[in-house]
Order: structure tokens, then sequence, then C-alpha cells
């Protein structure tokens, strides 16, 4: 009788039955490991959680305060039932672990979400030797290779300057997490406050409470001149385009950093500006060397272009099979989110940061109000 | 070349036209007039084709990008369009400074009809390999690409005319007609020096907008003409310098498609420029367009086809009378001069008029509107008297009252993903209706009529609701119905379903029905059977 998996697909999450773990789960459970703080690997209702100790403020701004949760460092070593975890950097986002886990001598990662350049804020991407890999595939077509970090920054560099030049505003769309303080480790800065709309102010604030060396940031409100937008930096997710509160930046240029820009269809539909081509995931090149690199003898390959890169690696030489989860949304909307009325968020901040100041002092038992401002999550429709 | 590509690029990011406009003007001011030239050619559709096989191309550039063939054709439904799919599967090039400008790589491209395929293959790649990747996606479309940028005519002729300062009147009538690059000049065609002889240019279209709210509102009924809407193919017929030409709306030289009407070289006087419908005609009526859909698209009109399918010409209007520009006569002046005209011709039926409706009242032609179907007819074209004979889509003397759409309600079953604008997103539709073995029969495929929003809905439902794939064809949990609205209805030995519509449309998405309440082929089958 064949022995069961060491992890398996259960539809629920990635599971490890001798454990009793769950990775990434997207029902409640009791015991879930979180491989970063994107909401569709965090929800909300487990028991208790385990992640990587820079995950922590995300997660407990997000899922709660008063989640009950265990930090690790990477390399850290932790046993349930025999079997061994730890965690390892997947330079996706600050906090972000691909999950090791070994049993008799056999090893499984979970990678999550992860890219393979230093983006000089989250811990860069470690190859962790495995005998079977679980990946993502989100660009996992061969049309997708990244320019350079750096050579997207400086093109970002001169459309602001550009922009300032003219008086406009340059409102720059992004992820709030992840992309934003991307972005912020690696433009120059300019010496006027950078604006930013509640989620982001709200993330970069907690991470800034946190510890984190990231820039100050100015909150959008109601009251805030507009004539102080004339030629400034203005951070906003991606939501913002269709909605009222974009008008008070007018004049502007709008910007969007995404790996979706790549393609002129999906930068056309945005109807933005300029767009930037900007991904936290593996682009073609990097996922085919990250796969090689941990000299996994299987591959199961997730959310993304699965059925094609399970092909590829197939007729490569490498046995894989395709695995759906719940992560992304197929294979669109990379970074959807739902800010509810921006306008209103704006407003609700003063309020919602008495709060938040509040909870950190007195560590109070109350449940966190993080449905209200900068909380992102799948695109339910 | 790099400054093409970047005026490319930029018309393609943009869709505010003031932008667009500005954008071309600023390329019509400095670019080269050799460049120049080259770029209207592509803006006004006149690409020449290079005669090279898109799957060849599909196979190097696999070949280059060192992927199977599976792997290119699912990139290139990702991206839907093939040369951009091109120049981002190709190596990057480390070193692209290519200066050639545009007109140097078409003379490149003009090299490639007289090659073997070996050498087409080596020719292409070379140029890839001199590209940066803007560059390489704007060269595909060069050597075979459709060039939809959202760039009208018109615009090019607005940009043309602001960098110029001549009147976009005039502008657009020397952009039309038959010009080749290769033998022309941008002096000589837009500045007009030396090239007014050109004896086939046809005038640009008047063009209508459909009638907002009612006729009534239109005014006095005196002041307007009225005709029936024809459905057939629009089209101007020249008669100059003892030649015919006869030049179909989208801008194409068809005199060879149409021999019934070449004895109008006989018989018209030379100078003679008359815009009017060809149809298929028959005991003194129009057919179906499906009759003449038989034989658009051929090469060889057979006698067979010649008389299951002949044509006739309904001409409703006269730009040029002996030699005379007369569009700046009024309506009711060129009426009179075109019947006068008519009167002396023999072949009346062949060459006919169509004809004005004789209405007193608002209400009368409202009452004989609901005939329109019977007479072939789409609906009616309401004319001011007084106005002049315009350039383009213009709003004001000329209305088109089209009759309201036959429409059924069906269940969407297969989508494909867009391309452009569109693409990664499911959003052509194949719709079915019940059959009576209670199967879904497909019967119509429709691309617009959603918000993007609603695209963006359905397009959501799709992607979790595969059932099947077949190359980029997917197969949907039947569920969501939509209306679907026509303008014909016919019967189709190609369709499973045994009809055809003409112009389906999505006109909304009943979410309030399910799929059990979407119409059946039995309705479609009543409703060609009232309107055969």
């Amino acid at each position: 009788m064949p022995s069961q998996p060491l992890l398996q697909f259960t539809g629920k999450s990635i599971y490890c039955s001798v454990a009793d773990a769950h990775i990434d789960p997207w029902i409640p459970v009791d015991k879930a490991i979180i491989t970063h703080a994107h909401s569709d690997h965090a929800r909300w209702g487990s028991k208790h959680y385990l992640a990587h100790k820079d995950s922590e403020p995300i997660l407990r701004l997000r899922l709660g305060q008063d989640i009950s949760l265990q930090t690790v460092e990477y390399g850290e070593k932790f046993v349930i039932n025999g079997v061994t975890f730890s965690l390892y950097p997947a330079g996706h986002i600050i906090g972000s672990a691909q999950i090791r886990v070994e049993h008799k001598g056999e090893v499984w990662v979970a990678s999550g979400d992860y890219k393979l350049e230093d983006d000089h804020f989250a811990v860069p991407y470690e190859p962790v030797k495995c005998n079977v890999f679980i990946t993502e595939s989100t660009f996992g077509l061969p049309i997708y290779k990244w320019q350079p970090q750096h050579e997207v920054m400086s093109e970002i560099d001169t459309w602001f300057a550009q922009n300032k030049a003219e008086g406009k505003a340059s409102v720059l769309m992004g992820y709030s997490l992840g992309k934003m303080q991307r972005i912020l480790k690696n433009i120059q800065l300019p010496d006027e406050p950078i604006y930013a709309h509640g989620a982001i102010y709200t993330l970069n604030d907690r991470l800034r409470q946190a510890g984190f060396d990231l820039p100050e940031l100015t909150l959008v409100t109601k009251e805030t001149d507009r004539k102080l937008f004339r030629g400034a930096l203005v951070l906003a997710p991606p939501s913002v385009d269709s909605s009222t509160w974009i008008k008070k930046f007018n004049p502007y240029s709008l910007g969007y950093c995404s790996g979706w820009m790549a393609l002129r269809g999906a930068k056309n539909r945005r109807a933005v500006d300029q767009g930037f081509v900007l991904s936290d995931h593996v682009d073609w090149p990097d996922l085919n060397r990250a796969v090689k690199e941990t000299g996994a003898e299987k591959v199961f390959v997730t959310h993304g272009y699965t059925s094609i890169f399970s092909r590829w690696l197939n007729e490569n030489g490498i046995e894989a099979g395709e695995v759906h989860t719940m992560y992304g949304n197929e294979d669109e909307n990379e970074e959807e989110e739902v800010v509810q009325d921006a306008a209103v968020a704006s407003e609700s901040y003063e309020q919602h940061k008495a709060k938040l100041d509040d909870e950190i002092e007195n560590t109070s038992k109350e449940k966190s109000p993080t449905g209200d401002l900068g909380v992102e999550g799948g695109r339910e429709l | 070349m790099k400054q093409f590509a970047e005026l490319f690029m930029n018309l393609d990011r943009t869709n505010k036209t003031n932008a667009k406009v500005e954008l071309l003007k600023q390329y019509f001011l400095t670019a080269s007039d050799e460049d120049k030239i080259w770029a209207l050619t592509l803006f006004t559709g006149r690409r020449p084709s290079f005669k090279v096989n898109r799957t060849m191309v599909k196979e190097w550039a696999a070949q280059e990008a060192n992927i199977p063939m599976w792997l290119f054709q699912e990139s290139y439904h990702s991206v839907g369009d093939l040369g951009e799919t091109i120049s981002l599967l190709l190596p990057k090039n480390q070193t692209f400074d290519s200066d050639k400008t545009l007109t140097d790589w078409f003379h490149y491209l003009g090299m490639l009809p007289g090659m073997t395929d070996e050498e087409k293959r080596d020719h292409i790649i070379q140029a890839w390999m001199q590209l940066s990747q803007h560059e390489t996606f704007v060269f595909n479309k060069l050597l075979m690409g459709s060039f939809r940028i959202g760039v009208s005519q018109t615009l090019v002729v607005r940009a043309l005319a602001e960098a110029t300062e001549i009147d976009s009147n005039v502008i657009a009538h020397r952009v039309m007609g038959q010009w080749d690059p290769a033998d022309t000049t941008f002096e000589k065609l837009i500045l007009d020096k030396g090239e007014n002889d050109n004896a086939s240019r046809p005038y640009p279209f008047f063009l209508a907008y459909a009638i907002e709210g009612t006729v009534a509102d239109l005014g006095q009924p005196e002041d307007w003409f009225a005709e029936w809407k024809w459905d057939g193919i629009r089209s101007q017929i020249i008669y100059r310098n003892n030649e015919l030409f006869i030049w179909t709306r989208g801008e194409e030289l068809s005199t060879e498609k149409f021999p019934e009407l070449h004895f109008l070289a006989d018989v018209l006087p030379n100078g003679t420029v008359l815009d009017g419908e060809i149809v298929t005609y028959q005991d003194d009526r129009p057919m179906p367009f499906n009759v003449l859909q038989t034989r658009i698209g051929r090469k060889n009109l057979s006698k067979k086809v010649l008389e299951e399918a002949p044509v006739a010409f309904l001409a409703y209007d006269i730009l040029e009378a002996n030699g005379v520009d007369v569009r700046s006569h009024s309506q009711q002046q060129r009426r009179a001069e075109l019947e006068a005209l008519h009167a002396q011709m023999p072949a009346q039926r062949i060459f006919n008029l169509s004809p004005l409706i004789d209405f007193k009242e608002w209400e009368e032609l409202a009452n004989l509107h609901s005939l329109s179907r019977e007479q072939n007819a789409e609906g009616f074209m309401i004319k001011r008297k007084a106005s002049t004979y315009q350039v383009g889509r213009k709003k004001g003397d000329w209305w088109k009252w089209k009759i309201d759409p036959l429409s059924v309600d069906a269940v969407l079953i297969y989508a494909q993903k867009g391309s452009g604008r569109r693409a990664e997103l499911f959003t052509d539709y194949t719709f079915a209706v019940w059959g009576e073995d209670g199967k879904l029969v497909p019967f119509a495929k429709a691309y617009s009529g959603l918000t993007d929003q609603e695209i963006g809905q359905v397009d959501y439902f799709i992607k979790r609701n595969v059932l099947e794939k077949f190359g980029p064809v997917r197969t949907v949990k039947p569920e969501l119905v939509f209306e679907i609205g026509f303008e014909g209805i016919n019967e189709s030995t190609r369709h499973k379903s045994g009809i055809a519509v003409r112009f389906p449309r999505i006109l909304r998405w009943r979410k309030d029905k399910k799929a059990e309440e979407a119409d059946t082929l039995e309705n479609l089958k009543g409703i060609l059977e009232m309107y055969k």
C-alpha cells in the first residue's frame, strides 16, 4: 500500500497529515502555516498561525490583533509530530517564506509566491534543495521577461520628474503590500512629502512602527490642500483609478506598476498613462531557474499558467503536475484589492488611527478594526 | 524607425482623440517626407502585402525563441496579437542600434516577395536581431499586421490638415482612392503638386448618424427627404477620362466585381460621380444581403453566380456632374440633377434610382417604417433637402432611422480570449438556443454590446466555469443568458442550426433569466419564416 504523500492538496489547503498542519489554508483550521501576508494566502479564522516574524505586523493588522501567532526566523527548525518544518526567504514581500517540510528523509518545499530579484526590502530568495517543489506560475509564459529592477525604477524617476516639471501630480498605483515598499526603497525619494492613500499609509505606518526602514508618508485626507498635490508623488492601490478619490489630484499622470503591464492589451485596458512592468513574482526565465536550482524530481504547479508550465516541465524531463488552488485569481488580477470607497476610507482614518494607537499601547483584546481600512481581499463578485 | 515606433506606442497608449491628433500632427511636422508617405500608407490601410506566410513566421519566431510550437500558440492566445507575441518571445537583443528609417524598412521588406522561404527566413530574422522590443513589434506590424490602433482616417486627416494648414475636406479627398507610396510623394499627394489628375479618386463618403429621439424632433416634414436604407454595399461610381471606377465604402476599388455595371462606361457622361448602394436585385426589388454575400468574396464570378445573384445600383446622390464637383449644391438640387441624368439612361433597372418616399406627416413615415423588412430595407435614410454633401460622419443633415433588431435570448456556451485591448479577457462569445432534442445549438458569435464592467464579470464567471478546452476556445457551463439582437436572418447549410443571423450583437445581459428560459431553435425558425 503506497503511503500518503507528505503534503496533500485537499482543496482547502496544502495539508501535512502527519503533522496535522495546513499551509495557507483558505478555510479556518487549527494549525495554519502562512507563507506570506497577502490576503489570498493568509486567510482569516484559523486557531493558530505560524509565520515568519516579519509577517507579524501585517498579519495582526489584517487578521486581528489578538490572533494566536507564533513567529520564527528563517532557517529556524520546529518539529510537529516528527515532521520538521523550517522557513526560507521567498523574496516576494516582507516576511514571505518558502515552507520546507521534512519527514523521514523526504523534503518538500511549498514556495508560496516568490521572485528571485533582490528588491532591497524583503530578504532575497534562497534556493532550497528538495525532492518535491510546489511552485506558483502567475507569469508562467515565455512572454514574461522582466527588465532589471533598476531600469524600471529609473523609468519611474523619469516619469515623476517630467510630471513635476509640468506641474502634474504623479499618481502611482500598485499593490499596497509589497509593491509600494519596493518602490519606496528603490526610487529617488523627493524632498517634498510623498502622499499616500489610506490603504498604503496604514501599512507603511505599521511597518515603520515595527522598526522597518521606510520613509514617512503623508496621508491624503479630505482636508489636504489640493495645491499641495501639484508636482507631488501620490501612492495609491490599483482600485482607485475608477474612483472619485483620484479626481482631487487633477492635473495628474496615472502610472501603474504590475507585471501585467508587459502586455499592451492589459495596459490599454487599464487606461493608464504609464505602465511600469514591475512584478513581485518570478518571470519565465527565473521560474525555470528556480525549479532547476531546487533539484526537485517532482514539481507541483499551482496558481497561474498551471497546465502550460507543467506541460513544459514534463517535456523537459521534470515530472510535474498541476494543482488547483484558490491562490491568485487564475491568470488575471495579480493584484486586485478591495478598497472600499477610498474617500470614506480617508475620512474614517482619524477615527481608525486613534483606535490603532490605543491598541498598540494597551494591546487590547478588542477586535481590530481592520475591516475599514487597508484590507486587501481576493476580488469577490 | 525609432520615431515611428515611438509614435505608434504613444498612439496606442492614449484613448483621447485630441492627444492622438496632436501626436500625429507632431509626427507630420517633424518626420521626413519619405517617412510621412509610408506612415500615411499604414494609417489609411494601404499596407502593401509582402507575401509572407504567417504560419512560417510563427515557426521561425518559435525557433528563435527556442520554444515548442504549442507554447508559442499558448503565448499568442494570451497576448492576442501576433506581432506583439513575437516581439515578447524573441531573445532580448543586447545591441539594437539600427538607424534605418521607416522608409528603409519598407524597402527592406520590399525585397521579400522575390525570395525563397529560406531567404525570407534569414531576411526577417536579420531584422529582428537589429530591433528593440517595441521596434520589433512595429516591424512585425509592417510585415503582416493589421494596423488597428484606434486611429481612424478622420483623425489622420485632421492631423494632416492641422500640420499642413490645408482644409480637412481637401485633405480627406486627397488621401482617398488609388495611390501607391512607391510612385508618389508626400508633396504630390498631400500638397497636391502635379497629382490632381488622379482620375480614379473618389470623394469621401457622407455618413449618417443614427437618429436621436423621434423623427418628429427633426422639425417640418417638408424640409426632409426620406429613402429606404438599403442593405447592400455603399458605393461610388466614377466615370472620368473614359474610364469607369467602382469604389466601395471600405475604400476598395471593386470595379471588376460588378460586371453588370460596366455598361455605364458607355452611357455616363465624362466627369460623373454617383453615390448609391449596390444590391442584389431581382423582380424589381432588392434581395436579402446574404445573396450579395455569396459573390462578394469570390475571385471568379461564375455564370451561375451572376445568374443567381445579379446586382443593380440604386443611386441616391450625384457628387460630380460634367466634371464639376457639385457637393456644395443642395440635396434637393442634386436629386434633380441625378433624376435628369437617370432619365437619359438605358437599363434603368440595373442603374436605378433609390426612390424617394412620399409622405406628408411624420406619422405616415412611421407607419411605413414598420414595412422596412418586407422591402429588404433596414429602415430609412432621412436627408435634409437643403443640405450639402459633407465629408465623413456628421450630425444634423443626414440621419439613419433603423428598424429595431430582431432578438432572442440565448445561452453563452463557448468563449475565447479577445485581442488588443481585450487580450487576456474572455470577450468573444458563442451563443446557443435550445434544439428540439433538448440540447443547446450554437447559432451566433458576438463580441460587442457589454460594458467593460460586465465584460469583467462575464470573464470572472468564465474563468471559474470552464468545462473543456479546445485550443483557445473554452466550453463554458451553460448558465448565463443574453439577449442577442441581429439585423437579418437567413437559412444556412453551413451552420449546424440551419440558420445564419446578420450582425449579431449582445443587447443586454438577462441576469433575470435561467438557461432553461432561453429561446429555442423553433423560435428562431419562426422569425425566419416571418421574414423569408
